[in-house]
Formats: structure tokens, C-alpha cells, sequence
């Protein structure tokens, strides 16, 4: 956009004041569920609540690391999401490079394939893939998340990469291929080497994708044993109803970590997303 | 994109017009060492979705005519569970809060998500930080996202209801109506993934050049005039696929309902869960409702590809 109406001094401080209400209205929640979490429960319950905290205090935090299946919530978090991406990066760079560097007739379907996987509302598999769960006895078992979430997961995977190799200068697997290497050998001794990058963010992207997952988790995980930290979250709310402080803590927990990962990558996130958007 | 697709068109190949043709086309992709190399890399993706979106699909249709409960025998049933399906008050509500919540909060972030991407594509000082924090609501998990503001507008503590409360904007226990909780979810809705929208219209607007402004300028466009007649058209193919995106998302909400509304709040997502994993006498129901909402999915992407002109790649 031009400068336009922004050029005098009135409207740049018109401008200013609409950016610094922008960020306050993007952080606030953040901030305020922070607060919650670490403040007395005195402080708590004062109404009107306090805007600034005026205590420290840790025993929210206390509360839920307290409890064995807030525990066993994140290390399930971890698993599902950590071996979904695993999996997700194997299948999807291969992938993404046969559909970045090679030709091949069925390229633009195979592309539009995994793009229609992205279009595809998840909540309509639910019954099938609980009958077919259920019958092969794996309800209630990490696997019965990580089928499912692999699928969606995998078109950021190879969207991400596909954006990523095509970056990549050519001049080395032409020189690879000039010595005498197979497409094969170039990918996995050229390209590879020289993506771990971008694989890494993609992948952290990925483990973010599985970790937030919600609709899957909370159909075929019944017991603490498997429930992921989405679902063991909500619990709180109808189980701890009124220690607020212990929700916020719970809440805070896996959203700080998951927004420092989104913040150190948000560049390539932004041009990971929109490469199929835009170009 | 386009290098490569018209790379593979420019590959000389055999016409594919005739079916003998077409056959000859397929020999010579799996004869030649490469391409057989390329079908052999993307076959594991494909399988995987073949196996867990394309078959569960067909599945979920076949069902939706049968009548199911889980561990037992099933009939045919036709097309009785869509008849039961479209009398069945619950799913009318879910489908009129689904509908208010898809466009309002859809049009909420498009609007607000365009003002946001013209102030980011200016330069100036702290752009890199105003930049950054847009996307960190974007992380969290919608059900996490819905347990916070829940704690905001709490009755007795929540900071927003203190506030409602004060200025007179609401006096009741929002948490406790139906209608102030789709408010709510709206407002969560458009609170996470507005700054999204922005910085995916921010990409778009970047691509313009910039002597486009200069030369709408030098004609004497007005700061209105050049958003309507140069920015706007211009950035209309990455709108258009962002609106999608949003309007696909918004449309199978599941999470935010399902969590704001303690398992009260009905959506049509939150329907089929209701019966296809809760009740599972009515598992047929909630079985039809999903493919419905397939159907209606892909309606919905039918228009914006063919009406609206979206194009994902070029």
C-alpha cells in the first residue's frame, strides 16, 4: 500500500496507535493466562481481578504437575506427535522430491491428491475408522492417533519440502548426476544433506501440527493411559471446576512452548504456507 | 510450480487421445528408469492416503445407508438416516450455529486480517515485532485456547465479564448462554487465526510491485482508489485460497465448540461426535451427518474453484 493518508504526523500517530492495539490484542490472552498462573490464591479470587500481579506464586504450577496424568498427558503428547512426525518426514521427502525434481506424467494429480487431504474435514472418517479401530483391537492404543494423524499431518509435510527443494540450486545433483549418481544417490547423498534445515523445520511443524491435534485423541483414547495433553487439559475444567490457577498452568504448559517454536520459525512458516497460495 | 508442470509437458510423449494411446503414454512412464524412480517416491504417500481418507470415505458412505450399531449385525436401511438426519432438531441447530459461525467469523478475519496485512506492508520501526507476535496465537491448540478464554470470561474472576459487566455491555453469566457462548467462540475463532489471515494477504501483497502504486499515483488514485483498483484485484488469487482454507476450517469446527461449551455447545462436527462416539444407538446419524458434511465440504470448495475462480497452483 502507498503512504497516502499516513504521510502527515497525525495519521502516523493514528497508525502507531493501531499497531500497539493490534499486538495488545494478539498477546493480551497470553499474557493474562500467564499471570493466572502465577499468582496467590488470594489474588486469584479478587475481584475486580488485579491487572498486574501483585504475588508470586508457584503452587498452581504445583497442582498439576501433581497429578500423574497431567504427566503422562505430555510424555503421550510427545509420543504421538514425535513419531507422526517421524513418520510423516520419511514418507514426505521422498515424496516432495520425486514431486519438486523429477517428471512424471501423474504430477499435478498426485499434488492435487495430497492438497485435497488438506480440504478434507477429518470428522468424517470418525465412524469408519472407529468400527475398523475397534474391530482390530486398537482403540484406546497410540496407534489409533498416529494413523489418523499422520494423514492430515502429511500435506504440511510435503508441501513444506516440495516449497524447500525447489529452492535448493540445481548446479549440485546435475553435478552429482554428471559423476555417475543415480536420482536416488544425488537425493539422499546431495539434496538431503544440504535440506537438514529445512527438514528440521519442517518437522517441528509437524510435531506442532500432532501436538494440537484434538478430534482423534479425544474419540479413541479412553484412559489416561493414552490421552494426550489436548484432551487431559479440558478434563480439568470440569474436574478442577473452580481452581482456576490450575488451568491456567495447565493451559500455559504446552501453549509457552509450542509459541517459542511457532516465533523462531514464524518466517518460514509464513513462506512454507504460502507457497502454493501465492506463487 | 508452473517450471516443473510445463517441464512435463514439454517432455516429447505419445498422444494420449486414443485408449491405445493412452496405454502406450503409461508403458513408456514406467519403462523409463527415472520416472519409474518418481512413481516408486511418491507411492507411500499415496498409499497412505488411499488407505486412511480415500477407503474410510467410501466406507462412511456405504455406511450412512446401513443401519449400524457398532458390534452388531447391520441392515439396510436406504435413505432413512438422511431423512432422519434432516428432521432431527438437534442437527437443525447445529447446522444454524455452524452456518452463523462460519460466516461471521470467516468475515470478522478477512476484514480485520486485511487491515491488518496494508499497516504490515508499510516499512517502519518495530515491524519485525508486530510481525512476529501475530502468529503466536496460531500455535495453540483450539481446545487449549478455548479452556483460556473460558477463564476469561469466568463469572466471578474472568477479566472480560468483569468487563462486560462494567461498561454495561452484558450482565449475565456468558458462560452460562448458549448464544453469548457462539459470541464467544466466534470472538476465539477470529482472535487465533486473524493475524494468520493478515500475514498469508501480507505474502500476497508483497508480490506487487511496487511501480504499480507509483504509476496509480502519478494518474492522480487516491489512497481508497489504489486499494480498490490496484491492491485488491492484485491480491485477489491468495484471498481467495486463504478464504478457503478458512471457510473449509470453520465449516467442520469441532474442538472449540466441543471445549467452550463443556460438550452444550452444538456444531455440526460436534453432532456427528455425538453420535458416531457418545451414543452409539446413533451412530447412523452421526455417520450421515459426517458425510454431509463431506458433501457439503466439498460443495463449498466446488464454488470457490468454479465460481469464484480460486486457483491453488499455477
Amino acid at each position: 500500500m502507498g503512504t497516502g493518508s499516513f504521510e502527515t504526523r497525525k495519521g502516523q500517530i493514528l497508525f502507531y496507535v493501531l499497531i500497539v492495539l493490534f499486538i495488545m490484542m494478539t498477546t493480551f490472552p497470553l499474557l493474562w493466562i500467564v499471570k493466572m498462573s502465577i499468582i496467590s490464591q488470594s489474588e486469584l479470587d479478587a475481584t475486580p481481578p488485579t491487572i498486574l500481579p501483585h504475588t508470586f506464586d508457584l503452587h498452581s504450577f504445583e497442582t498439576v504437575f501433581g497429578e500423574d496424568r497431567f504427566v503422562s498427558g505430555l510424555r503421550n503428547t510427545v509420543i504421538i506427535a514425535g513419531t507422526t512426525t517421524v513418520i510423516c518426514l520419511s514418507v514426505g521427502s521422498i515424496a516432495a522430491y520425486s514431486l519438486a525434481r523429477l517428471k512424471f506424467a501423474l504430477q499435478k494429480p498426485v499434488l492435487s491428491l495430497i492438497l485435497a487431504v488438506a480440504f478434507f474435514p477429518a470428522v468424517a472418517i470418525l465412524g469408519p475408522l472407529f468400527l475398523m479401530f475397534d474391530s482390530a483391537g486398537i482403540t484406546d492404543t497410540y496407534q489409533a492417533m498416529i494413523i489418523p494423524d499422520i494423514l492430515f499431518a502429511l500435506p504440511l509435510t510435503v508441501y513444506l519440502l516440495v516449497a524447500y527443494f525447489r529452492e535448493l540450486p540445481l548446479d549440485l545433483e546435475e553435478a552429482a548426476k554428471v559423476d555417475g549418481a543415480s536420482p536416488l544417490q544425488a537425493f539422499f547423498r546431495v539434496t538431503l544433506p544440504l535440506s537438514i534445515p529445512g527438514v528440521a523445520t519442517t518437522g517441528i511443524l509437524t510435531f506442532i501440527f500432532a501436538a494440537t491435534e484434538f478430534l482423534f485423541a479425544n474419540t479413541f483414547a479412553f484412559t489416561s493411559e493414552t490421552q494426550p495433553a489436548t484432551v487431559i487439559i479440558p478434563q480439568f475444567a470440569t474436574q478442577f471446576v473452580t481452581d482456576y490457577g490450575a488451568q491456567a498452568a495447565a493451559s500455559m504448559v504446552l501453549t509457552v512452548p509450542l509459541t517459542i517454536m511457532v516465533l523462531l520459525f514464524q518466517r518460514r512458516i509464513v513462506s512454507g504456507l504460502t507457497a502454493g497460495a501465492v506463487k | 510450480m508452473a517450471e516443473t508442470v510445463t517441464g512435463v509437458e514439454a517432455e516429447p510423449r505419445p498422444s494420449r487421445a486414443t485408449p491405445g494411446g493412452m496405454l502406450r503414454a503409461l508403458r513408456s512412464e514406467f519403462t523409463d528408469r527415472d520416472r519409474r524412480l518418481a512413481y516408486y517416491l511418491v507411492s507411500p504417500a499415496v498409499i497412505i492416503i488411499l488407505l486412511i481418507a480415500v477407503f474410510p470415505i467410501l466406507y462412511a458412505i456405504l455406511l450412512s445407508f446401513q443401519d449400524v450399531i457398532p458390534n452388531q449385525p447391520t441392515t439396510w436401511a436406504g435413505i432413512q438416516n438422511y431423512i432422519d438426519l434432516f428432521v432431527d432438531p438437534d442437527f437443525h441447530k447445529a447446522l444454524v450455529y455452524t452456518t452463523i459461525f462460519t460466516v461471521v467469523s470467516v468475515g470478522i478475519e478477512v476484514v480485520v486480517g486485511m487491515a491488518i496485512a496494508l499497516a504490515l506492508n508499510r516499512v517502519f520501526p518495530g515491524r519485525g515485532v508486530a510481525r512476529a507476535t501475530t502468529l503466536a496465537p496460531w500455535a495453540l491448540p483450539p481446545a487449549v485456547a478455548a479452556i483460556m478464554w473460558r477463564l476469561m470470561f469466568q463469572d466471578q474472576i474472568g477479566i472480560m465479564s468483569y468487563l462486560a459487566r462494567t461498561l454495561h455491555v452484558y450482565s449475565g453469566t456468558i458462560l452460562g448462554s448458549e448464544n453469548a457462548l457462539l459470541v464467544v467462540a466466534i470472538l476465539v475463532d477470529a482472535w487465533k487465526t486473524t493475524p494468520f489471515m493478515a500475514l498469508l494477504l501480507l505474502a500476497g501483497m508483497q508480490v506487487i510491485p511496487g511501480d504499480v502504486y507509483e504509476a496509480a499515483k502519478i494518474d492522480g488514485a487516491t489512497t481508497a482508489q489504489q486499494f480498490w483498483r490496484v491492491t485488491l484485484p492484485l491480491v485477489k488469487p491468495a484471498l481467495l485460497v486463504a478464504l478457503l482454507f478458512r471457510t473449509l476450517d470453520a465449516w467442520r469446527v469441532y474442538d472449540l465448540f466441543w471445549v467452550m461449551g463443556l460438550r452444550q455447545l452444538q456444531s455440526v462436527s460436534v453432532f456427528v461426535y455425538n453420535g458416531v462416539r457418545i451414543s452409539q444407538l446413533d451412530f447412523s446419524l452421526g455417520n450421515a451427518a459426517a458425510v454431509f458434511v463431506f458433501l457439503s465440504s466439498i460443495a463449498i470448495a466446488f464454488f470457490f474453484f468454479k465460481v469464484l475462480g480460486t486457483r491453488t497452483t499455477e
